[in-house]
């Protein structure tokens, strides 16, 4: 008697989300990406659709990093403090889907510059590359507030990603995204329920369901990541379960945590018994998306090239058909 | 299945005699099937009654026990599929491959380099469990295995399609219990009769899903009690679906004929597709992951994910509580004050190890609970800060006597510098402001 692959009869499915528009769409996006439209645990097609392969954004800062680590400046440094170049390089080097791109000198303790500044920016970066946009603001609530109007205005149409928002300050990013045709990020501090109390205020403002993607502020390998793996688990049950609050399609934030690690930060000389610092860091990053893929993440905000690279071969690899007919 | 109290009950004396220590034997019976009581209590319960308790009372996912001591793997026993619902119990074990053909000194420097591949994660050890002994035909498989077992106390899996050469080195190392890999469609019988001569694991494997329960259930019936599955998955897709499917008809399917752990030898094109792929593994049920490096650049991360995974969601990994130096801490350097949460503590550390002054940090036992929670639950407080720096000898360490705390418990401030004698500064409340607030830091007088 052969053995039968056992199936999960599944209610619900993650919301399709398109981010990017063309010139046919309003905008000026060479290409788009879609994501979401699972009606499955990640992977296991056998038994629902699994429409969009996840994706992986590349990360550009508009202030140079002055503490990365040597791998990332080898990557990186040429274009330090041009993020139009930075976008650039990532998509016709690196091959990336998408550009996330944070607002990190709007920061009142990092330069705090205008909105006008930051839209510029923003204009650039939309200018030198053809793949959609992620933009996330600096995190400081007052500052962002004063920054999307104009920020959001300068992409319109284009059908960006903004991100983010939170529990105590939603209303200015999503009634922006709504009049300039974006989409809005719900971000929740690893807590599936004000995850959904988030969307449900964002909905209630007159965002549609379609135009959200959630995140769980994220940890990295060592340092928390079974909470993010195990909330985005649950997380994508319910979506199948059928809970449309928590049918968005989800993104992690993988670079930034990856790289805070010690394990992949500190160099040879100073932990000799951890091996070679390249390898293991950019293991480390690759290692805590891959785990997060696993979970059900949609979008991944990476740093390194190369644990992009392995990221993304091992994405095409899970999403292959068996080579066993079932 | 689980039987109910009422089933219970039915195949109980009926007697009501108490020597159980239960009123009545229904009363016993619901106890019997929460958990909270054990069937031996009864003097008087019939074989069959205990067979069929005893019947119902295993566990769907059969516990294997691999190595003999302290170092010995025991994998199996699981309960749920996704970690929430419960947790995953037995940490899934990490196997590295070492070919038998090495001569005799390197095959002992490799065995003994693997049992000290390990890594310290603030008071936790974590390595490599097991030695994946892999026959080279050709080659003495049983001289190879004997100086593997002598060389190291980690438990061997010995890897031989062909049984000549699995029966000796089975019988010169069965005292060390290893896993026998592989009974086949092509070898069956003869291995499973060395696994039953000295009693030992034995792993089955077939080509592909479609045979794995049907070969499982051979080796049941022929006598083996404790089976590794290996359905050898050619590509990462078909491990995530092989695992998948026998986890899930283990579970909820009842599906006892694949009620066993598994192995996987993680499949990829380089080292980092492998290790990437092996973590996948752990995450998705792996019983062991055997990986052909031992790089520890490739090995930390991947016991560092097992150790995550398999963190019970209930009890969050705790750092050992004790002062810790961050950099060349002296004399002169500032105290930070803590809680022993994994991620309190990690993001301390990081904070302060950014601000490039070196510091000690004095770790409380607050139970695992962040700064926050443990104030709320008196686990934070001016008396077990205070006995913290009491007990690690804080003032052994430093010549000043400031202690700084975090913003969030400021009101501790007044009743921590009476009870302990020395100064409190309130530090930032949010971790990320440690590098700023320690390079505005006044040197501390002594």
């Amino acid at each position: 008697m052969s053995f039968e692959m056992p199936k999960e009869k599944w209610r619900g499915a993650v919301n399709q989300v398109k981010i990017g528009a063309t010139a046919a769409e309003g905008g000026t996006r060479s290409s788009t990406v879609t994501v979401g439209g699972e009606a499955t645990l990640p992977f296991l097609d056998f038994e629902g659709d699994t429409p969009n392969r996840p994706v992986i954004a590349f990360e550009v800062l508009d202030l140079a990093p002055t503490d990365w680590p040597e791998p990332l400046v080898e990557a990186y440094g040429d274009v330090f403090g041009d993020p139009a170049a930075w976008a650039q390089k990532c998509v016709e080097q690196y091959e990336a889907d998408l550009i996330c791109l944070r607002l990190q000198s709007a920061h009142p303790d990092r330069g705090d510059s205008s909105p006008a500044q930051c839209a510029e920016t923003v204009k650039k970066v939309l200018q030198a590359v053809g793949v959609p946009l992620i933009i996330w603001g600096c995190g400081d609530n007052e500052k962002d507030n004063n920054l999307w109007p104009e920020v959001s205005q300068a992409a319109a149409r284009e059908r960006c990603c903004l991100g983010s928002a939170v529990q105590d300050n939603y209303k200015t990013i999503s009634a922006c995204a709504m009049a300039d045709g974006h989409v809005v990020i719900t971000e929740a501090p690893l807590d599936i329920n004000i995850q959904k109390q988030v969307n449900i205020l964002v909905t209630e403002m007159g965002v549609k369901p379609e135009d959200i993607i959630m995140y769980q502020v994220t940890g990295a390998l060592g340092y928390g990541v079974e909470y993010a793996y195990t909330i985005m688990e649950r997380t994508r049950l319910a979506a199948l379960g059928g809970d449309k609050m928590l049918s968005m399609p989800m993104l992690a934030i993988v670079g930034s945590e990856a790289w805070r690690a010690k394990e992949a930060r500190l160099p040879e000389e100073e932990s000799p018994q951890w091996g070679r610092r390249y390898d293991r860091a950019i293991l480390w990053e690759a290692m805590t998306a891959e785990l997060f893929l696993h979970a059900g993440t949609d979008i991944l905000v990476m740093w390194h090239p190369e644990a992009a690279r392995l990221v993304k071969e091992s994405v095409l690899s899970y999403s292959a058909a068996s080579t066993e007919s079932e | 299945m689980a039987l109910t109290a009422i089933e219970i009950y039915k195949l109980l004396p009926q007697t009501n005699c108490r020597e159980c220590g239960f009123p009545t034997c229904l009363a016993f019976a619901m106890q019997l099937a929460q958990k909270k009581a054990s069937l031996d209590k009864c003097p008087y319960v019939s074989e069959d009654a205990k067979a069929a308790l005893e019947g119902s009372a295993a566990p769907p996912i059969n516990l294997v026990t691999i190595g003999v001591g302290d170092k010995a793997l025991k994998i199996g026993n699981e309960t749920v599929l996704f970690r929430h619902e419960e947790t995953f119990h037995h940490p899934c074990g990490l196997a590295v491959l070492v070919p038998s053909d090495l001569d005799e000194a390197s095959l002992k420097q490799k065995a003994t380099r693997l049992s000290e591949l390990q890594f310290d994660r603030v008071g936790m050890i974590v390595g490599v469990d097991l030695i994946a002994l892999q026959h080279v035909p050709g080659s003495d498989f049983r001289a190879a295995a004997t100086a593997v077992a002598q060389a190291s106390n980690l438990p061997l899996i010995l890897i031989s399609d062909d049984p000549a050469a699995m029966a000796a080195a089975a019988s010169a190392v069965a005292d060390k219990r290893p896993l026998l890999y592989a009974a086949t469609a092509g070898n069956f019988d003869e291995m499973v009769k060395i696994a039953k001569e000295h009693g030992l694991p034995l792993a089955v494997r077939s080509e592909g899903i479609a045979n794995i329960a049907d070969l499982a259930a051979k080796a049941t019936a022929a006598g083996v009690s404790e089976i590794v599955l290996d359905t050898a998955p050619k590509t990462p897709k078909d491990m995530l679906l092989h695992q998948t499917a026998i986890r899930r008809a283990a579970l909820l399917k009842k599906n006892r004929q694949v009620g066993h752990p598994t192995i996987v030898f993680a499949v990829g094109d380089t080292p980092a597709a492998k290790a990437l792929n092996a973590s996948v593994a752990i995450a998705k049920y792996a019983g062991i992951v055997v990986i052909d490096f031992d790089d520890p650049a490739l090995v930390l991360p991947l016991v560092t994910a097992r150790l995550n995974i398999y963190t019970d969601p209930e009890k969050p990994i705790q750092v050992q509580p004790g002062v810790y130096a961050v950099g060349a801490a002296t004399e002169e350097s500032p105290v930070l004050v803590t809680t022993n949460f994994s991620l309190t503590y990690f993001t301390v550390e990081g904070d302060v190890s950014a601000s490039k002054i070196p510091s000690w940090i004095v770790v409380v036992d607050t139970k695992g609970t962040s700064v926050l929670t443990a104030w709320a639950a008196e686990e934070f407080t001016a008396e077990t800060i205070t006995k913290a720096v009491n007990d690690y000898d804080v003032a052994g360490r430093v010549k000043h006597r400031t202690l700084i705390i975090p913003g969030g418990v400021a009101v501790l401030s007044g009743k921590l510098e009476d009870l302990s004698g020395w100064k409190v500064l309130v530090g930032p409340r949010e971790s990320a402001g440690i590098p700023a607030f320690l390079k505005s830091l006044p040197k501390l007088a002594a």
